[in-house]
């Protein structure tokens, strides 16, 4: 009884007020579209369709291989989605968290080429900046009570320009030195870019981070008191705040997170590239929102879970992928995409509208 | 308060963790194994102090943007001249700057044509306020009608055919063209070029360039669903690199050839995982579109004699020759 009760956060479906027993509307309410009104289930039944749709018009799609390949390249997606859509649901949002990734891998590299170090001084070096940068961002965010989409385009501006600036001044060029041949590369490389034999298909090892991450942040959400928290200040700070939920610490903490996906996305780059260029990743933080707001989180907080997002990024990754693999024309690469995913998005809506309507 | 405590242990590990870090040293690599080669220098021009604006369509860290603007550095260093660089991939912005140029009243201006129409009336404006403007790297077929005094770079459209008659010589049968910026004229020229010039079969590919994962997972996508392509082109040698990647993932034996060149690429072509490279010499076009500024203001003189441009390129740079780029590149000037 109380199991029901919990296992659907009053998240989406409207709280059926007053006691269980006598409520009929609930118990009219079969499983099947009780289950559907959940968002990552509308996000499943989107991805799903995505997915039937690309065995049928592509395929090389059918293969194992292809499959590791289509994954690997959601993972890297995925893996920051997930600390966006917690941030989202937290009824926040952070637009410097493509630059980040780039800000994280410049870092470890620079760090460790120049003092010739270890690799691993680099790595944990770039973990606190990019924790820094995150409780910088949340911490002007609770602060000031700016609008986050002020603050962290702000951040979005400075990292740009910090990311060209401190590379040209520290190696003389715009990209970083090759540090593969560097004590600790291989072993590094081993936890962020290496790939391991599945019935002899190819697996990256991001594939991996990304579903125990997405177990993780799943479990914290619905079972812990801080995912508690994460809903509660999404949904309304002020009550939250009055029911003594430590606000700025969770809003803070989300930031950082978001911190730490960058920097495991940034050290899988340079682990897996060698070197990076310090223009790359504009643009990337809307493809991570859009995989959350695709995976049910709602843009105004709140709202959302964290294994909708682990599909919104899966449906990325097979539209992107799925047409290369179509053999389609490629001049129209980019209106594929976006039909793709807003005809998931509204299949997703549209699942959701039908299972919460009586 | 216990959470508290909780995350200042943690913080406290993290910090221990760095400072016993910070003790292990690297064995191999690093600062300490690069060379310290010096630079090309030739010496310094005695005329009085000019100043050059250099603007271009350059989107910001990019390696390929890098080198011209060290090429064009290493001019003004020479030439006793003040370089004002700056750059916007939108067309808009671009004419802009070359305006603000104008307002600085410099005594020349570089830039590249990448979108001419955008440049006319801006360009217009410099000649009519006596500056002369040089044009670079993009534009080769319109710098005349811009009416540009000078034009340093490579015929995009003629390197991608040259690049197709030495697969041909090579024997590929089908090519893949991997554009790093859908309707970027230049990169599609590349590949137009390519498709005239093959007498194999010659596909296109979008790749998202600021996102090195998917660049690699794209490029594997699409060899596992052609086997037919022996033969990956890309446009930047970052791709390439990435490219290297993308095809033992696929299990493919083609091969990669690629525009452009980095110092990470020199190295691939030398252990011959790429098998060549097709060179603008982007460092010299910097170079002397800033020298040319210098000789026309000092000596009345123009390359190509204002009609013909002066090509950079395309410079094959293969396993036969790579070596005598190798340790250029190794500065960051090739």
């Amino acid at each position: 009884m109380s199991m029901t009760q919990h296992a659907g956060p009053a998240v989406t479906s409207p709280p059926a007020p007053g006691p269980k027993e006598t409520d009929g509307r609930t118990s009219e309410r079969p499983l099947a579209l009780r289950l559907l009104a959940r968002p990552e289930v509308g996000v499943f039944l989107g991805a799903a369709a995505v997915y039937v749709f690309f065995l049928i018009a592509a395929p090389p799609v059918r293969d194992g291989a292809s499959m590791a390949n289509i994954l690997y390249g959601s993972s890297t997606i995925g893996i920051m989605a997930l600390p966006v859509a917690l941030l989202m649901i937290g009824g926040e949002f952070d637009l410097s968290a493509g630059v980040a990734v780039i800000t994280s891998a410049l870092t470890a590299s620079m760090l460790s080429y120049q003092l010739t170090a270890n690799v691993w001084v680099g790595v944990i070096a770039a973990l606190l900046v990019s924790l820094g940068i995150g409780f910088l961002n949340g911490w002007l965010v609770v602060k000031t009570g700016l609008p986050s989409f002020l603050v962290t385009l702000g951040s979005f501006l400075i990292l740009q320009g910090v990311n060209l600036a401190v590379t040209k001044l520290v190696t003389g060029n715009v990209a970083t030195d090759d540090i593969s041949d560097m004590s600790g590369f291989g072993q590094a490389k081993k936890v962020f870019a290496s790939s391991f034999d599945v019935g002899g298909v190819q697996v990256k090892i991001t594939i991996v981070w990304w579903l125990v991450f997405a177990a993780v942040a799943t479990w914290v959400l619905l079972r812990t008191r801080y995912g508690n928290w994460i809903f509660a200040v999404g949904g309304n700070k002020d009550s939250a705040r009055a029911v003594g939920v430590p606000v700025a610490f969770t809003k803070i903490s989300l930031y950082m997170l978001v911190g730490f996906g960058a920097w495991f996305v940034g050290m899988h780059q340079l682990f897996s590239f060698n070197t990076v260029q310090s223009g790359e990743g504009v643009g990337q933080e809307l493809i991570y929102i859009s995989a959350a707001v695709i995976g049910g989180c709602l843009l105004t907080g709140g709202a959302g879970s964290a294994i909708g997002p682990v599909f919104g990024a899966f449906m990325f990754g097979m539209v992107q992928q799925g047409i290369v693999y179509a053999g389609w024309n490629p001049d129209w690469f980019k209106s594929f995409l976006g039909v793709m995913l807003l005809g998931a998005v509204l299949i997703n809506l549209w699942v959701q509208r039908t299972a919460t309507r009586r | 308060m216990h959470r508290n405590h909780r995350a200042a242990t943690l913080t406290a590990t993290l910090l221990a963790g760095a400072l016993c870090a910070a003790g292990c040293s690297s064995s191999s690599g690093g600062k300490k194994s690069e060379d310290d080669g010096a630079a090309a220098s030739a010496g310094k021009a005695t005329t009085p102090r000019m100043t050059v604006a250099m603007v271009t369509h350059a989107s910001p860290g990019d390696t390929f943007w890098d080198l011209v603007r060290k090429g064009a550095q290493a001019a003004a260093a020479k030439d006793n001249i003040k370089l004002v660089y700056s750059s916007d991939p939108s067309a808009g912005n671009q004419a802009n700057l070359v305006q603000n140029a104008i307002d600085q009243k410099v005594d020349g201006i570089a830039l590249t044509a990448a979108k001419p129409d955008a440049l006319k009336d801006v360009i217009d404006k410099a000649k009519s306020a006596g500056i002369p403007v040089v044009g670079f790297n993009s534009g080769v077929s319109d710098w005349n009608k811009l009416g540009l005094l000078e034009y340093f770079g490579q015929d995009e459209n003629i390197a991608g055919q040259a690049f197709g008659a030495r697969l041909n010589e090579l024997g590929a049968k089908h090519a893949l063209c991997v554009i790093q910026e859908q309707g970027q004229v230049a990169l599609e020229a590349r590949c137009a070029g390519l498709r005239k010039g093959f007498s194999g079969k010659t596909d296109t590919l979008y790749v998202n360039g600021t996102d090195m994962p998917s660049v690699k997972a794209t490029i594997t996508a699409k060899l596992r669903q052609d086997s037919s392509i022996d033969q990956v082109v890309t446009l930047g040698a970052p791709i390439a690199l990435t490219a290297v990647q993308s095809l033992s993932d696929a299990g493919s034996k083609a091969k990669i050839a690629t525009f452009d060149l980095n110092k990470e690429l020199v190295k691939a072509v030398q252990s011959r995982t790429v098998e060549f490279a097709v060179d603008q010499q982007p460092y010299l076009q910097g170079y002397l579109a800033v020298d040319s500024l210098w000789l026309y203001k000092n000596n009345g003189n123009f390359s190509g004699g204002g009609t013909a441009p002066v090509l950079t390129g395309p410079a094959f740079i293969t396993k036969e020759n790579v070596d005598q780029v190798a340790k250029f590149a190794a500065n960051g000037t090739r």
